[in-house]
């Protein structure tokens, strides 16, 4: 039994709809990335899973617990908003014992003045400022309990937030762009150390970001959603070599995939210069597709060489890699090209070259975005011209 | 989270609703006893609609009593003129304390917040005291120059100003404009949120004001609004409560008119002042 | 050596052009400043002084000699009992009024917050006696509250209630003049109190729902009191001193009466100084008034301010 499934879930604003029917199934101490764009559904996703929101439709389970009619108080979830919501009067101290004293002290217990006056208190308190200190311990942040969030930095507020999810020891860890308010060097010392706290926690996490590398990088598998879809829930290895739509593609991975539009031939596949793809599934000739292939999949070679004739427009020194960006000749799409510093001896921009991809990493996707397996074949074309 | 019509949605606009209502009572009696004729006002108190218009008869007493229109004119001269000055005064202020380094800023500070403090009641004497000596009873400079200056426009100014960035200023000191020309033509262009703020608070205030006119104008031709209408229950003896129904609604209206009107306006001017106090 | 004299060379040298400057620009500073400040002088502070001087001598308006007492007018005050009445009827009046129009008004703006329908509506009902002129409404209000022909005491007979002489009896005018007063007060405040609530960042509600707060009561504790704590002092300390300086509804309906049952700490000081003439002994008078107020805000801005702030 999964420990975390969300089944068929719709949501939608008026005619706007936000999420079109998401399911997927999380593992025992699975670590989750939702990751697309903005406005794909992912923090209402996240929200529906907390209890923030209601979802129109679907079902929400987490360890065999029906979540779906329980209201954000009862479902034992714990969330990481992006602005950390720390509450601003209280120190960080009592920020992390907050849901400690919701769920062990009553009402009563809790009014300012008069609560610490009952009997059975001091007990109680006393247990909760023990896991706090724990808690405050483990990241490193004991020091900065007596302070209000407003003395603190964003990386010291960012470990309070974290602290005060998890010293409740929830069912389901929920984060909602936790890093993107960091400075980007402490952005991705903060990702070790997130990914860290989950596993000692052992929880599901289900881990929003806009940031497809911190995704890739973070996560056991990756959720990519697009406009209310789920497109492909994958491990990141997976999401980046073998995509299962167009846009998936394209969402993933620095620089950009590069996507050629094309048409199905008479013989039902497709041509790319000296490369023929004929996909599995029979396509009627003239329809549109897609072929992809990443940048670094790409090589120049002098012109002349089978392969499809370009034009350099530009390279970018990036230190470790050169991206040289190209021109096509027959069909003026721009092919981007990423090689190592030792390849681009010799290349300028102007000078007329040959792009050559590696044949078995050309994708081809339908009209729908959808992939479509596809077998590779050389044509001798261009060998019949010269030979 | 829901919209629907719960419970406890309609006990909230129950209790919302019924409070409008007694907040609104007294508009709803005013308008409504405003055309009653005497004999209907001694009977059926309760009854919203009279049973014999009134209206034209009441409003003629009211008008015929005491001057309406030199009550109002004068309400908008005093009004105006004092907003004016405060503004011309306190803008040029405000600015040398929040953008320029002089000697006497931080005195100057302490002023203004001591200023605060003292209202129109406890400078009243003295005032009073030397504008009689002057013999200036009775006219528009004793209604105006007590209030020419606010240490609350300064103190408002004062906070906006400093939230302007420094670049702007820079820049037209670069292009050569003389400091006043700054504050004239860089400074009060950019400040017409304050402003209207400003404008909202003084003229209500002192539109609303009783004390100060009281005290230096026993002339009617110089009364303002407030002070007229107390004139007229004055001359009225205050029995005829139709009429005084009717002069107190021809006096409400501007204000209420205006608010309505402006009502956005209103609510964020009294936003502003509360956010920077 | 003539390295030495270049290194001997003053570096004041740098300094004028930067003095020259600065000076221009206190010069400048000073007369924008200066009008403001001659005005302050001439109607703030030399009033001031006046009055505190005025309050150690006998000055009577009309009377041309007038000499230095010392402090028999407020050795005259503790013992009048008209001022002592004047000072525990202002009291009562700020006690009820304060206290309520902050209630009412944070009520309403809660009630207001948490409904979508009507906001407009509702906002400019409450606020409309705000914008409206007091002297006019006390009006009103005098016809709403006749013991014969007013509204309200025909409501009370209708449901079988007698209908006290609100204004008129010794024994219930201070409570009617402090209904109205918080009827001109709560829309002022609920405004305040409305922007206070917006300024919450939602996020906060949310993590309050996560970390457990099932009832609209505890998120009420947990982050709306405190986040408007700021507001709230504002709005306090507002109320006391508008509280405490009540004037127009007094001199409009009751002067006083009956039976000094309504006289004011603003209305003794006008009948004083402007009805009887005596101005010295007035003077003293403001002087209490100005230190009621300058103590209330020293006290809030001590108290209450430091803890209240994040």
């Amino acid at each position: 039994m999964s420990a975390l499934s969300i089944t068929n879930v719709t949501k939608s604003f008026g005619d706007n709809h936000i999420l079109k029917g998401i399911s997927l199934e999380a593992e025992a101490g699975e670590f989750i990335a939702l990751v697309g764009p903005s406005g794909c559904g992912k923090s209402t996703l996240l929200r529906i899973v907390a209890g923030l929101e209601g979802a129109d439709s679907g079902e929400i389970v987490a360890g065999g617990r029906d979540l779906t009619r329980l209201v954000a108080a009862e479902r034992n979830v714990a969330m990481v908003f992006q602005s950390y919501a720390l509450y601003p009067h209280l120190t960080a101290g009592q920020n992390i014992a907050v849901p400690l004293a919701m769920r062990n002290l009553t009402s009563m217990q809790r009014l300012p003045a008069i609560g610490s006056m009952l009997p059975g208190q001091k007990a109680i308190r006393k247990d909760i400022m023990r896991q706090v200190t724990d808690m405050a311990r483990s990241l490193k942040i004991d020091h900065l309990l007596d302070r209000k969030p407003g003395q603190m930095s964003g990386g010291q507020r960012q470990r309070v937030a974290l602290a005060r999810a998890m010293v409740r020891q929830p069912g389901l860890f929920l984060m909602d762009e936790p890093l993107s308010n960091l400075d980007a060097n402490l952005r991705v010392h903060a990702r070790g150390e997130i990914v860290d706290l989950h596993r000692r926690a052992g929880v599901p996490t289900l881990y929003v970001t806009h940031d497809q590398a911190e995704a890739l990088s973070m996560a056991d598998r990756v959720a990519v959603m697009m406009s209310g879809n789920l497109l492909q829930l994958a491990a990141p290895e997976v999401i980046y070599d073998d995509p299962a739509h167009i846009e998936v593609a394209k969402f993933v991975g620095q620089p950009r995939i590069n996507t050629i539009a094309s048409r199905v031939d008479a013989d039902g596949a497709v041509t790319l210069g000296t490369w023929r793809l004929q996909p599995h599934e029979t396509l009627a000739p003239g329809t549109d597709i897609t072929v992809a292939i990443r940048s670094e999949f790409l090589s120049i070679a002098d012109l002349g060489t089978p392969g499809l004739p370009a034009h350099i427009e530009r390279l970018e020194f990036l230190g470790s890699e050169v991206i040289v960006y190209t021109k096509l000749d027959a069909i003026g799409e721009s092919m981007v090209v990423k090689l190592a510093p030792s390849e681009v001896k010799g290349l300028v921009a102007g000078k007329p070259v040959t792009i050559v991809p590696q044949g078995e990493r050309l994708m081809v996707f339908g009209a729908d975005g959808a992939r479509l397996r596809a077998d590779l074949t050389f044509t001798t074309q261009l060998e019949r011209a010269h030979g | 989270m829901t919209e629907t019509f719960s419970f406890g949605r309609a006990f909230r606009l129950t209790l919302l609703s019924l409070g409008a209502l007694i907040f609104l009572a007294p508009y709803i009696f005013m308008i409504s006893t405003a055309g009653k004729g005497q004999s209907e006002i001694f009977t059926s108190s309760l009854s919203l609609i009279p049973t014999q218009f009134f209206y034209l008869e009441n409003f003629a007493k009211a008008f015929g009593r005491v001057s309406m229109g030199q009550l109002l004119w004068n309400g908008v001269i005093v009004c105006g003129l004092i907003f004016v000055i405060q503004v011309i005064i306190a803008i040029p202020c405000a600015y040398a304390m929040a953008k320029l380094k002089f000697g006497a800023a931080r005195l100057l500070m302490a002023l203004v917040m001591l200023g605060l403090l003292v209202p129109i009641h406890a400078t009243s004497l003295p005032l009073y005291v030397a504008f009689d000596s002057a013999a200036l009873l009775n006219s528009y400079t004793a209604l105006v120059a007590p209030f020419s200056i606010s240490v609350f426009a300064i103190f408002l100014f004062l906070q906006f100003f400093r939230a302007m960035p420094d670049d702007l200023i820079h820049a037209a000191r670069l292009d050569g404009m003389s400091e006043l020309g700054i504050v004239m033509r860089v400074i009060v262009p950019n400040a017409w949120p304050a402003i209207t703020a400003f404008a909202i608070f003084s003229v209500v205030a002192h539109w609303n004001d009783l004390y100060w006119p009281l005290i230096v104008v026993s002339n009617q031709a110089y009364a303002t609004p407030p002070l007229g209408l107390l004139f007229f229950r004055a001359a009225e003896a205050g029995d005829d409560y139709g009429a005084l129904m009717a002069a107190t609604l021809i006096i409400t209206l501007p204000l209420v008119a205006a608010f309505l009107l402006a009502q956005k306006r209103f609510v964020e001017g009294i936003t502003m002042t509360g956010l920077k106090g | 050596m003539a390295d030495m004299t270049a290194i001997s060379l003053p570096i004041e040298k740098s300094r004028p052009i930067v003095n020259v400057s600065e000076r221009h620009e206190a010069r400048v500073a000073w007369m924008l400043a200066a009008p403001a400040m001659i005005l302050i002088v001439l109607f703030i502070l030399a009033p001031v002084v006046a009055v505190i001087t005025l309050g150690f001598t006998d000055f009577e308006l009309g009377y041309s000699t007038f000499k230095f007492v010392g402090f028999e007018n407020y050795a005259e005050l503790m013992g009048d009992r008209t001022f002592r009445q004047s000072l525990w009827n202002t009291t009562v009046y700020t006690a009820i009024v304060a206290p309520a129009s902050i209630l009412l008004g944070l009520s309403v703006a809660l009630l207001i917050e948490s409904e979508k329908l009507g906001r407009s509506f509702f906002r400019t009902a409450y606020f409309l006696p705000v914008a409206s002129l007091l002297v006019a409404m006390a009006t009103v209000w005098q016809y709403l509250l006749h013991p014969t022909i007013g509204p309200v005491n025909s409501l009370l007979n209708l449901i079988g209630l007698p209908g006290p002489n609100w204004l008129g009896s010794a024994g219930t005018v201070l409570y009617s003049l402090s209904m109205i007063g918080v009827w001109q007060t709560v829309g002022f405040n609920m405004i305040l109190f409305l922007a206070g609530l917006t300024a919450i960042p939602r996020d906060l509600y949310a993590a309050a729902e996560i970390d457990g707060a099932k009832s609209s009561l505890d998120r009420f504790f947990l982050v709306t009191l405190p986040m408007l704590g700021p507001t709230t002092v504002f709005v306090t300390t507002i109320s006391i001193i508008n509280a405490v300086k009540v004037f127009e509804t007094v001199k409009t309906l009751t002067e006083g009466g009956p039976n000094k049952a309504s006289e004011v700490l603003l209305f003794t000081i006008y009948q004083e100084g402007f009805v009887y003439l005596r101005v010295g002994y007035a003077s003293a008078m403001t002087v209490v008034f100005l230190a009621v107020l300058v103590v209330m805000m020293f006290a809030q801005y001590r108290l209450v301010d430091r803890k209240v702030h994040y």
